[in-house]
């Protein structure tokens, strides 16, 4: 633990705010690589935690060591054997545990080798034989370092409960053999799309969360922008890992637009273009790009980043380039089927071909009876019906939609649809 | 790790095969078992015979209770297994993936609880 010292010889007051800080930035680094040398979840997370508190006590009057995350590394590694000598079921795999420590020393101060260990990480974290649920749970625990109880806030359930599907899903990985491995080519692309799905996950229900819990949703969408930020610095040129986070950056330049101070949801034509993030809208239509230009099948993320794009690229809603998304929606029909992206390609067509063409697409959709979410369709068949002025038609759909959704800002925006086809009487 | 490969599939589509095509799938069957004997992941396999054979037995206050049939009714049934050493789940997967009743049932893939 040879570290050079950067500060001042005597007491330093602003030590403890300066090692948390490096702390608030290597924790996740640090927890990754102590993962790979002690080969367990729970060992790992406990190590990290003393060798912070080791930080605390030692920084402020030694200063910062020069390279801090391998000094967490290699004072959470030795707490970890201290535990493990004192742990006598441990003994008879203390050799072995050893020579592994031991063996990787010297690599542990390589910032490529860091990068592995998150690499790793996140795919076990990631891996299909755990459940969605515990893998999404793991991901924002461990890869985000968010407080279980966070967790639990951000999907509406008891600590309690987020605390035993954790609890299950680090068990499932020891016990079924799940490795701590960058799973190689071909498996590799399978598992980045299983990576991407979760990703995509926590950012829309980051999204999509409008009521109480503000903040922790807005978490979520930061969180899922930053994997996706790292996924693609650690595995470069890879349209899909581009194309999804140009995806959710696109998404998010728009959410201080997209619902009003009392929480009721701004529609997209309606929303002030000012408001939107500039910032984030460069750097995705930059990434929108490069994914579309990537060689190879063209990819769904990519596709729909490609129709945020041409939404934020229009100055105002009249200048939106309805049929080139109509296009681009005819494209994403043939990769992803789905009712949900059928009913948007319908609203997208009834900016180009009219209302009335628009209400055979989504009233064949509706006669296919494969909708789940019911409220959407009805939705959309009301506000065509009410550009169509046939009134009492849109009136029953609406409240069809009403009566299937208990999300609050949806059920003020039909209300207030409602409302503006009594004015009309 | 040691992984136990159920192998789950209808029996009664598998009934229904006609003789040839029961024929290439009983060859697929030797084919992949003589391949994991030479890679050295094979422990062990057995085919079963059908759920119409099994038994269920219970032991209650001492007494020995006999019923005819599997434990569970199921929509796929046991039909077979290997008994695999693996290094970790994905090599269990893989190995899985190439059973040729992975294409029309499904596999289950058990870790094997280690003797302490």
């Amino acid at each position: 633990m040879a570290a050079s010292k950067s500060a001042p010889s005597g007491p330093w007051p602003e030590g403890r705010a300066a090692a948390e800080e490096v702390y608030r930035r290597e924790a996740g680094r640090v927890l990754a690589t102590l993962i790979r040398l002690l080969g367990d979840f729970d060992l790992a997370e406990e190590a990290r935690q003393e060798a912070f508190a080791a930080a605390l006590e030692q920084w402020p009057k030694t200063g910062i060591p020069e390279n801090p995350r391998a000094w967490l590394v290699n004072v959470g590694r030795n707490k970890a054997v201290d535990h493990i000598r004192r742990q006598a079921t441990f003994r008879d795999k203390l050799p072995e545990l050893k020579a592994t420590l031991e063996s990787s020393e010297e690599e542990t101060s390589d910032d490529a080798a860091f990068g592995d260990d998150r690499l790793r990480l996140i795919f076990t974290c990631c891996h299909p034989a755990l459940s969605m649920e515990a893998q999404v749970a793991l991901t924002l625990r461990v890869i985000c370092n968010l407080s279980t109880e966070a967790v639990a806030r951000a999907f509406l359930l008891a600590e309690d409960t987020m605390a035993q599907r954790l609890t299950r899903a680090k068990r499932k990985i020891h016990d079924a053999g799940i490795p701590y491995e960058t799973p190689e080519p071909p498996l590799l692309d399978e598992r980045i799309e299983g990576v991407l799905a979760v990703l995509y996950l926590v950012f829309t229900e980051g999204y999509a969360a409008t009521s109480g819990a503000e903040l922790i949703s807005r978490e979520l969408c930061r969180e899922a922008i930053r994997l996706a930020r790292l996924l693609d610095l650690l595995l470069p040129e890879r349209a899909p890992i581009k194309g999804l986070l140009a995806l959710m950056l696109l998404h998010d330049a728009r959410r201080e637009a997209r619902v009003t101070q009392a929480g009721d949801v701004v529609l997209l034509e309606d929303q002030d273009r000012d408001l939107w993030d500039r910032a984030s809208i460069t750097e995705g239509l930059a990434l929108v790009d490069e994914a579309l230009r990537m060689p190879g099948r063209v990819n769904a993320y990519a596709v729909q980043a490609a129709i945020a794009a041409l939404h934020v690229q229009a100055a105002n809603p009249e200048a939106t380039d309805w049929r080139q998304i109509v296009g681009l929606y005819e494209v994403l029909l043939r990769l992803q089927p789905t009712p949900v992206v059928q009913l948007n390609h319908a609203a997208a067509v009834s900016m180009v071909d009219g209302p009335a063409k628009a209400l055979q697409l989504v009233d064949s959709l509706a006669a296919r009876g494969e909708f789940r979410e019911y409220h959407l369709l009805h939705a959309a068949r009301g506000r065509l019906l009410q550009q169509l002025g046939r009134r009492e038609e849109a009136r029953l759909a609406y409240q069809a939609a009403l009566a299937g959704t208990r999300l609050a800002p949806e059920r003020r925006l039909l209300t207030r649809r409602l409302q503006e086809l009594d004015r009309k009487d | 790790m040691q992984y136990l490969l159920l192998i789950y599939s209808n029996e009664a589509d598998y009934a229904a095969l006609d003789k040839a095509t029961a024929k290439a799938l009983s060859d697929e069957y030797t084919v992949y078992t003589q391949e994991i004997i030479k890679t050295g992941h094979f422990k062990g396999g057995e085919r079963l015979k059908p759920v119409a054979t099994a038994s269920t037995v219970q032991v209650k206050n001492g007494k020995t209770l006999t019923t005819d049939g599997p434990f569970a009714e199921t929509r796929e049934q046991l039909g077979g297994f290997y008994m695999v050493e693996a290094k970790d789940i994905d090599e269990a997967i893989a190995l899985a993936a190439r059973i040729p009743g992975a294409r029309h049932g499904s596999i289950e893939v058990r870790p094997i609880w280690p003797l302490a």
